[in-house]
């Protein structure tokens, strides 16, 4: 599934689907929509979408890419998968705690304790 | 449009375009920043919630309206900064948005601008309409 001028990496790790961003800030609205219909269309093509989003090296996050976090895990739970994030800068932790989004998503120190999440390691 | 003087930097900038705009925008803020040594996490909390706010300008204010445009003033010195980020829009009332962080509403993907904005900033509130935010971030507090 190639998608032009995307602004993500997707790799296959046991069947996780392990999402990275080629950006540094995730805040260009235009950006964040490219990013979100890519991933719904690589979540619709799953079946029970194990999806783990990986943070690192990026530092800036807008809200509008929160709501994409959100849609995106709301639709791998409804088609039976999980999401799950890691490697997220302190600084954006925060923004989580702020929102009380920690609550809602399933977030790791790592990838490689993600993935354990996930029972793939 | 900016202009400095000792101990101080202000200047307004009137943008219509979201993508490129912005990021030259933001560019220009975190030199001055800087330049009056805040901090990452100072930094940080200020361009969050200036895209934040633009954001919001351009997209709930001005309905995406490409005819329409956002205007951003600052004043900035070495205690503290002051934005006024006003748009074309009808406004609205700033606590009638739901509370994103209420446990029903966990799930709605939209609405989390504000809240940023309120916990990042020192002051933020909104004039006339509800068209005109003016946010201050101190470094005196915590942030920083």
């Amino acid at each position: 599934m190639a998608h032009e001028n995307s602004r993500i990496r997707v790799t296959d790790i046991n069947g996780v689907m392990r999402v990275e961003f080629v950006d540094r800030d995730i805040l260009d609205e235009a950006s964040i929509r490219r990013i979100s219909t890519e991933l719904v269309q690589r979540i619709e093509a799953a079946a029970n979408p194990q999806v783990l989003i990986c943070f690192r090296g990026v530092e800036h996050l807008s809200s509008a890419a929160l709501g994409t976090l959100i849609t995106v895990n709301s639709l791998a739970k409804k088609r039976g998968g999980q999401l799950r994030l890691s490697d997220i800068r302190p600084s954006i932790l925060e923004v989580f705690v702020i929102t009380k989004l920690n609550k809602l998503f399933h977030i790791s120190d790592t990838a490689e304790k993600a993935l354990e999440g996930f029972g793939k390691v | 449009m900016t202009a400095s003087r000792e101990g101080h930097d202000e200047g307004s900038s009137r943008l219509k375009e979201i993508s490129s705009e912005l990021e030259k925008f933001q560019g220009h803020i975190e030199g001055v920043l800087a330049q009056f040594d805040y901090c990452a996490a100072a930094q940080f909390a200020m361009r969050l919630s200036l895209e934040e706010a633009m954001m919001n300008g351009f997209r709930h204010g001005n309905r995406q309206d490409a005819s329409k445009s956002v205007e951003v003033r600052w004043s900035i010195s070495s205690d503290s900064a002051t934005f006024h980020v006003t748009d074309e829009g009808e406004g609205f009332d700033p606590e009638a948005v739901p509370d994103p962080t209420l446990d029903e509403n966990l799930e709605i993907p939209s609405g989390r601008g504000l809240m940023l904005i309120r916990a990042y900033m020192s002051e933020a509130c909104y004039h006339g309409p509800g068209n005109h935010l003016e946010m201050t971030f101190r470094k005196s507090t915590p942030h920083d």
